[in-house]
């Protein structure tokens, strides 16, 4: 086992713990929670490759993690914007009861 | 594998683990914050000082009061006592099992990853702010952009209409 392995390991151990709490979450706010867990996990992954790959002084990864964590920011005050909006509108989080569009 | 990494995998793996499967939605947050805290130290040991503070003003300074607040915005009684998983969790395990199995042996089987540790690169704040400002000023005028929308967006989403129909 050498470091980047360890890395894209751990990164893809916290994706998967993203996904099942996004899969199995009732409160939609935990949910976006976890597509923000699946985000870090990349951002890791982006941080791993930059320290490890051939051409770490070109500063890619970096500038990939910066971007990332930006769009995850905006994602999530939009995403929670979004929530509180269905919220008022039906006076729950709860996912399994948001199924108005349920044939 | 390092000591420091192992302990720095353990507290945030602990911590996002947490984070998805508390009962109560604000201990969530907290141990996502413990979460968050962990993969900025994991930066700053990968020597990317400032992504790792990046880390910690936007995810543990920001996301996190956020979801604090979305949460108290829209507790009720009744959330208390309903069940935390959804009807489908044995599923949404499985997949999520599989995903972790199958990217863990992708991993493990990979040639390129055999490299060896390469001398530590230097990303310094001016570094960064040289490229920032030279090779990827378009991106970061269309990411301000973007922002800014992100911004406006989420105000007109969550603003309450009643207020204007008086």
């Amino acid at each position: 086992m050498n470091p980047l392995q360890n890395y894209l390991l751990l990164s893809s151990l916290l994706f998967s713990i993203g996904l099942t709490g996004v899969l199995i979450r009732r409160n939609a706010i935990l949910v976006l929670i976890g597509i923000e867990l699946m985000l870090n996990a990349a951002n890791i992954n982006f941080i791993a490759f930059w320290r490890f790959g051939p051409n770490p002084s070109a500063l890619t990864g970096i500038m990939f993690a910066l971007f990332s964590i930006s769009v995850a920011a905006a994602e999530a005050a939009v995403g929670l914007a979004i929530i509180l909006a269905a919220y008022r509108h039906s006076r729950t989080t709860d996912l399994d009861q948001m199924n108005s569009l349920k044939g | 594998m390092t000591l420091s990494f192992i302990v720095l995998a353990v507290l945030t793996v602990a911590g996002m683990a947490a984070a998805m499967g508390l009962r109560n939605a604000i201990h969530c947050v907290l141990a996502l914050t413990l979460g968050f805290a962990g993969v900025a130290a994991l930066y700053l040991q990968l020597g990317a000082q400032f992504v790792g503070l990046a880390q910690i003003m936007v995810y543990v300074g920001a996301v996190a009061i956020l979801a604090v607040f979305a949460i108290m915005m829209t507790h009720s009684p009744e959330s208390a006592k309903s069940p935390v998983f959804s009807s489908h969790w044995v599923m949404g395990g499985v997949v999520g099992m599989a995903v972790f199995a199958v990217l863990a042996r992708t991993i493990r089987s990979n040639p390129l990853c055999a490299a060896g540790m390469p001398p530590q690169p230097e990303a310094s704040v001016q570094q960064i702010g040289d490229a920032l400002m030279h090779r990827y000023v378009l991106p970061l005028e269309i990411m301000g952009l973007l922002l800014t929308a992100a911004l406006i967006g989420a105000v007109v989403i969550a603003m309450d209409r009643k207020e204007e129909m008086k």
